[in-house]
């Protein structure tokens, strides 16, 4: 079944993208574009080149060739902090969380770019400072709450089980109130039960806030449930492009991944 | 009652947000304070307050400073002594030259002046880390005492480029005894250890752990490397270059560039690294731990050997010091990186659940 959803004009598009590490070719000439609104899955076997393109979208990793234009703003090297003004948040298929953090300190960073105050005024705390401090904090206990992750807001993150270590760094990404949420791999090593946790949470975030999403998924089944257009990577390059039913009936797809894998 | 936090509901983020949540350690800082600065002052002799507590609160501020780069922004620095030293030369200069200079003023100049140096030796932090960092960081320690000898000016031509630092004097009022030094001194650690514990539980500090912690993903977050690695290096300088006039002005009084020198870095590093690593209560743990262990060593290691039936070789308790300093660096590195105030919070939880433990 195909989510049925409407979508709206392309916000992100990758044209002509290459990146190259040394002799491997990570990404050949890619190009596809993702539309506001819409659940973009980006499939293909492993090493296919799939993270390398969420890091070039969000400027951790700089193509060779090719530009990415995020709502009108065309750039050939992004940089992640620029990514990030620009309300593209992510996470990672790695986790990547602040070891030495809590939960919610964790969570907090996510809204690094709406601080307003200096360090000064932190310092001083009295005022403004604490006010923001507060207005954030509001702010994260939202996400916390949606989430469903209030039990365990003030622990140290590292203790964490690996599927609640997932929600926290999609919990970190959605404190920035992003308008385009890339998500590497986010129901990976999960039990069947957390998958669907995951699953209910990425549609919500979709609905309920509007956010355009671009996901990593190797779980076949979540693909076809949630996105409404999935590209195919294979060897970092483009093998197809178009609704999951498109996909899945594409004989180059189904000969190079689904045919070998599944 | 004991340590317990039940029955203490938060009910805003306000409560939950406050430096001391728990009601329990809310009442021990105030009575910490208030025997800081009323029962001390009153029961205190010349010699506690000169040679343990003035240096003891300097020094707690190095360590802070330094715990803010290293500990919570993860900037290894063994260049803590020589911002100390651009801080008290600084403010002997201001002091000197411009008349009209306030005492208070010339503290923070001293400050500022350490700052601009530390954001000068902190830009290789863009490029390098860990080691090699800690190496370029070495090499601003002898580059500044090299500076500050090497340069007659910034001692204003004296011999050997010692420099003696003038009275304290404040609206008039002239901090001349131990006590009133005392006093000045604390207020100042007091106010500037506030300043830390408020700027490490904001945004400032959480991007600084950030970036200690995982620097990708901190980027990606929208944390700028460059302006939050450099602001640790800048607040953290000017934290050592305060403590390093206060040191000239308050506690020593007559110092040369060679007293800043690596031993003294090593030193506050072994504070932090005793006391705890990202801790602010952790800094003055360590300092109190690396000034009070030696005076006690040497006041009862000789009656307790003896009590042994050994003799003690003369000299042998300063070995015997370092011995033990090194042994508990070993220990707390390789086993309680988070030091003594880790220890005290693991202390606390245990209390906490005490006599129930879960
Ligand atoms: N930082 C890097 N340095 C060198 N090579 C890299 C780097 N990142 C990726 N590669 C290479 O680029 C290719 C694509 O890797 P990528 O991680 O994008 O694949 P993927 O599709 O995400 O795979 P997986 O399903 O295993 O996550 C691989 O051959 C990988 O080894
Ligand atoms: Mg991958």
């Amino acid at each position: 079944m195909t989510a049925q959803r409407q979508t709206g004009e392309p916000v992100l598009v990758v044209k002509d993208v290459s990146l190259s590490f040394g002799g491997v070719r990570a990404l050949s000439n890619v190009s596809f574009d993702v539309r506001e609104h819409e659940i973009r899955a980006i499939i293909g076997p492993n090493g296919a080149g799939k993270s390398s393109m969420l890091n070039v979208i969000n400027g951790v990793y700089h193509p060779q060739v090719g530009t990415v234009t995020y709502r009108g703003v065309s750039r050939h090297r992004v940089n992640p902090h620029d990514a990030a003004a620009q309300g593209i948040a992510r996470t990672f298929q790695n986790i990547a969380l602040f070891k030495g953090m809590t939960v919610l300190d964790n969570i907090m960073t996510g809204r690094n770019l709406k601080t307003r105050t200096s360090f000064v005024e932190q310092a001083i705390w009295i005022g403004r400072a604490r006010r923001e401090e507060l207005e954030q904090r509001r702010k994260v206990e939202e996400v916390i709450d949606f989430l469903e992750i209030q039990h365990v807001r003030k622990t140290p993150v590292g203790r964490l089980p690996y599927g609640l270590q997932k929600r926290v760094e999609l919990a970190r990404a959605l404190a920035a109130e992003p308008s385009l949420l890339l998500l590497d791999e986010p129901m990976a090593g999960m039990n069947i039960e957390e998958k669907q946790d995951m699953c209910r949470f990425i549609l919500d975030v979709n609905e309920q806030f509007g956010t355009t999403i671009v996901l990593i998924e190797h779980d076949m089944g979540v693909v076809m449930d949630l996105s409404d257009r999935v590209v195919v990577l294979d060897y970092g390059k483009m093998l197809a492009d178009g609704t999951p039913d498109e996909v899945r009936a594409n004989q180059a797809v189904i000969d190079a991944y689904l045919g070998v894998k599944h | 009652m004991l340590y317990r936090e039940a029955g203490q509901f938060r009910t805003s983020y306000a409560e939950d947000q406050q430096i001391f949540p728990i009601r329990q350690d809310r009442i021990a800082i105030t009575a910490f304070l208030l025997v800081a600065f009323i029962a001390v002052p009153l029961v205190a002799n010349e010699y506690w307050l000169k040679a343990i507590l003035i240096p003891f609160l300097i020094f707690s501020l190095a360590a802070l400073g330094l715990n803010i780069l290293t500990g919570y922004a993860g900037q290894l620095s063994l260049g803590t002594a020589g911002f100390m030293a651009v801080g008290a030369f600084a403010a002997y200069n201001f002091e000197l030259r411009l008349e009209w200079m306030p005492i208070l003023l010339s503290w923070i100049l001293g400050g500022l002046a350490a700052a601009l140096v530390g954001i000068l030796f902190g830009l290789p932090s863009l490029r390098i880390k860990g080691f090699y960092l800690a190496v370029a960081t070495l090499a601003a320690q002898f580059f500044i005492v090299w500076a500050l000898t090497k340069f007659p000016w910034f001692s204003n031509y004296s011999s050997s480029g010692v420099i003696t630092a003038g009275k304290i004097e404040i609206l008039g009022y002239v901090f001349d005894s131990p006590i009133e030094k005392y006093l000045l001194v604390l207020t100042i650690v007091v106010l500037m250890a506030l300043a830390a514990k408020n700027m490490v539980r904001s945004e400032t500090g959480r991007a600084w752990m950030a970036v200690r912690d995982m620097d990708v993903a901190a980027e990606v977050v929208g944390i700028r490397m460059m302006h939050t690695k450099l602001l640790a290096f800048a607040v953290s300088s000017f934290y050592c270059g305060v403590a390093g006039a206060l040191y000239a002005y308050a506690y020593i009084g007559t110092v040369e560039p060679e007293g800043f020198n690596l031993d003294l870095s090593f030193r506050i590093l072994f504070m932090i690294i005793i006391g705890g690593v990202g801790s602010i209560l952790g800094s003055f743990l360590g300092a109190a731990f690396i000034i009070l262990f030696p005076i006690f060593l040497n006041a009862y290691a000789d009656p307790f050997a003896h009590a042994l039936g050994i003799d003690l070789p003369p000299g042998m308790t300063s070995n015997l010091e370092l011995m033990i300093f090194g042994a508990l660096i070993i220990f707390f590195l390789a086993v309680e990186p988070h030091g003594l105030a880790r220890l005290w919070q693991i202390a606390k939880e245990k209390l906490r659940l005490w006599p129930f433990p879960h």
